[in-house]
């Protein structure tokens, strides 16, 4: 009797040892996962930290010589190293500014389009295929851009234009030179067909947050679909559709491939939008690997920190409205 | 009456601008599409697959950028995927609601649209000008730095989607967090894991700008990550742009080859998703 009772008292500190040795491995365990999983989440701060350091780094030389002087400066010459933003800051703007100009009202149109007017039967793959749009790699637009669109632009579209404004006051300005086929306004239009899917797709997303309520208390009231789509969906979801757009403007100004191939690599200003420009991206793009100086090298990655900022900004605006929007929908 | 015609003409012209803007927007995008395949498919043979890029003039293929983009595209990803899937994990396990993971949200969500000729940038600074050469591992991390937040976004929104009450039942067994997380978690949020990772293997696939100053570009054929390596997107760029009729038709037909890739990826990844999402 005895002996069994020492025999299961044995057993059960064995037991007891072999638990808390299960425990403490899998404390061990949790804890290792856990502050592995945290230093991922701090990694990714860490990559935005990394990137901002090393531009910042990078374009410490060009900062030391030309100063703040490099975003006012219009030169760009490798012979003498003198360098400066201007060009490409102006030609990103710009192209940005026509890509906007298109694809906003175009973009909502589609989302108006797609979230009150489509037949249900095709409101799914109309849907599907522009967000798998939203994918293409850019490269392809910029490639169709070069063989298509911009011969297509030098031999109808950008004649008719010189024609058409060519004696009208400011826009003969606008529409000055002769038709490359490749400039501004090609690579405008470019950027407007590529980044046209996100602003569509974010802006159904917007639109079916919008409560059937509202809209069904609005035709009850008497109203056209227009109606209420402009006067309830659309104020609705203002804060969202800015979002989408911010987003889409935060693409436009960083796109590279798209753009390369069609804006010209002109270092200069010129107020023709159909004239040959350049962007910060296409500038970083086409030319580094072909700096060979010091300066030249560090002016580059002082562009790209420019680009950097201002995609940081414009990206950051655009969340903080999305996320808003996400709060209200969420209350 | 004349208002009531009014109000009939706006809604009219109204709803007549979304239907034109649908069509154009649309009719854009569709001739874009047939364009790229009337003239890749013209310029697809074996010899594209078998070949390798050819000097101007003489036909060729492109083999050895084929071989590059897959092995910079696998290798970015398996250096970016656990990586972001671990910074999801915290996001939606641990740090639910915290605000380490308000920022990281926020700074990731920047980073999924920073522009990729940036990063493209930051690891030359970082990589080629500390090795002092252009290399195919340097693209590879330039590609991993755009999987990240792919993958960080949609591991996040599965592991949010897992309910709660199937955590609750493991942990009521006994089981240790980290067990529940990855027996029960990733299980239950795994078409969705794997639908992130081909989203970010679409993306990066296609991706040109970052690899122009990491990988640089080969003629010849390398599977050695220490050497500048030949990658589709690089190879359409340099040959588009080249005044050879046989190298823009190959960048036609790599154009072609990357946006079937990207297609099919995006459409497996998509039904994965939603049967993930159904289930």
């Amino acid at each position: 009797m005895a002996d069994v009772a020492v025999e299961s008292g044995q057993v059960a500190y064995k037991d007891a040892a072999r638990r808390a040795r299960v425990a403490s491995s899998f404390k061990l365990r949790d804890t290792s996962f856990r502050w592995l999983t945290l230093a991922a989440a701090i990694a990714v701060l860490i990559i935005l930290g990394g990137v901002i350091a090393s531009l910042i780094q990078g374009s410490i030389p060009a900062f030391q010589a030309f100063g703040f002087g490099f975003l006012t400066m219009q030169v760009w010459n490798p012979v003498t190293d003198r360098y400066g933003a201007l060009a490409p800051v102006y030609g990103t703007v710009v192209t940005s500014l026509i890509a906007m100009l298109i694809a906003v009202p175009v973009g909502l149109g589609i989302a108006i389009f797609l979230s009150e007017l489509c037949p249900d039967v095709l409101r799914r793959p109309i849907g599907i295929a522009i967000e798998l749009l939203a994918g293409i790699p850019s490269i392809i637009y910029g490639i169709w851009g070069l063989f298509v669109f911009a011969p297509f632009l030098q031999q109808y579209v950008q004649p008719a234009l010189i024609g058409l404004f060519g004696h009208v006051p400011v826009l003969s300005t606008l529409f000055a030179g002769p038709p490359y086929g490749i400039g501004m306004l090609t690579a405008g239009f470019i950027l407007a067909i590529m980044v046209l899917p996100f602003i569509t797709a974010i802006s159904r997303d917007v639109f079916n947050t919008v409560p059937q309520l509202l809209k069904e208390a609005g035709y009850g009231g008497g109203c056209t679909t227009w109606e209420v789509v402009r006067f309830i969906v659309i104020p609705y979801t203002r804060v969202g559709i800015l979002g989408g757009v911010m987003l889409g403007l935060g693409r436009a100004l960083g796109e590279t491939m798209a753009v390369t191939f069609v804006i010209g690599n002109a270092h200069k200003i010129s107020a023709s939008l159909l004239a040959p420009a350049t962007t910060i991206s296409a500038v970083i793009a086409n030319e580094f690997t072909e700096a060979v100086s010091d300066l030249y090298t560090s002016a580059l990655i002082e562009l790209g920190l420019i680009l950097f900022v201002i995609t940081f900004f414009v990206l950051a605006v655009a969340r903080f409205m999305l996320m808003r929007l996400e709060h209200q929908a969420g209350r | 009456m004349a208002l009531y015609d009014s109000r009939r003409r706006t809604n009219m012209i109204g709803l007549g601008l979304c239907y034109a803007s649908a069509a154009f927007g649309l009719g854009w995008l569709i001739i874009i599409l047939a364009t790229l395949l009337w003239q890749g498919f013209s310029g697809l043979s074996v010899a594209v697959f078998t070949q390798m890029t050819p000097p101007p003039g003489s036909g060729g293929g492109l083999l050895n950028a084929i071989v590059g983009s897959l092995i910079m595209t696998i290798l970015g990803v398996c250096i970016g995927t656990p990586l972001g899937i671990l910074a999801g994990t915290y996001m939606a396990e641990y740090g639910r609601g915290s605000k380490l993971t308000f920022v990281v949200r926020f700074i990731n969500d920047i980073l999924l649209s920073a522009p990729s000729i940036v990063i493209g940038l930051f690891v030359y600074e970082v990589m080629v000008a500390r090795m002092g050469h252009f290399s195919g591992i340097a693209g590879a991390i330039a590609l991993a730095v755009i999987v990240v937040p792919v993958v960080v976004r949609t591991t996040e929104d599965m592991l949010l989607l897992v309910p709660g009450q199937l955590r609750e039942a493991a942990s009521a067994l006994g089981l240790p967090r980290s067990t529940v997380v990855s027996r029960i978690a990733y299980r239950a949020a795994r078409a969705g894991l794997i639908t992130g990772v081909l989203l970010a293997v679409a993306r990066v696939s296609g991706e040109t700008a970052p690899l122009l100053f990491t990988a640089l570009n080969n003629q010849f054929f390398s599977a050695d990550v220490n050497a500048p390596m030949a990658s589709l997107p690089a190879v359409i760029f340099q040959f588009a742009l080249s005044p050879y009729k046989q190298w823009q038709s190959l960048a036609w037909t790599g154009a072609l080859i990357i946006t079937l890739a990207v297609l099919v990826l995006s459409i497996v990844a998509r039904v994965l998703g939603s049967r993930g999402a159904s289930k």
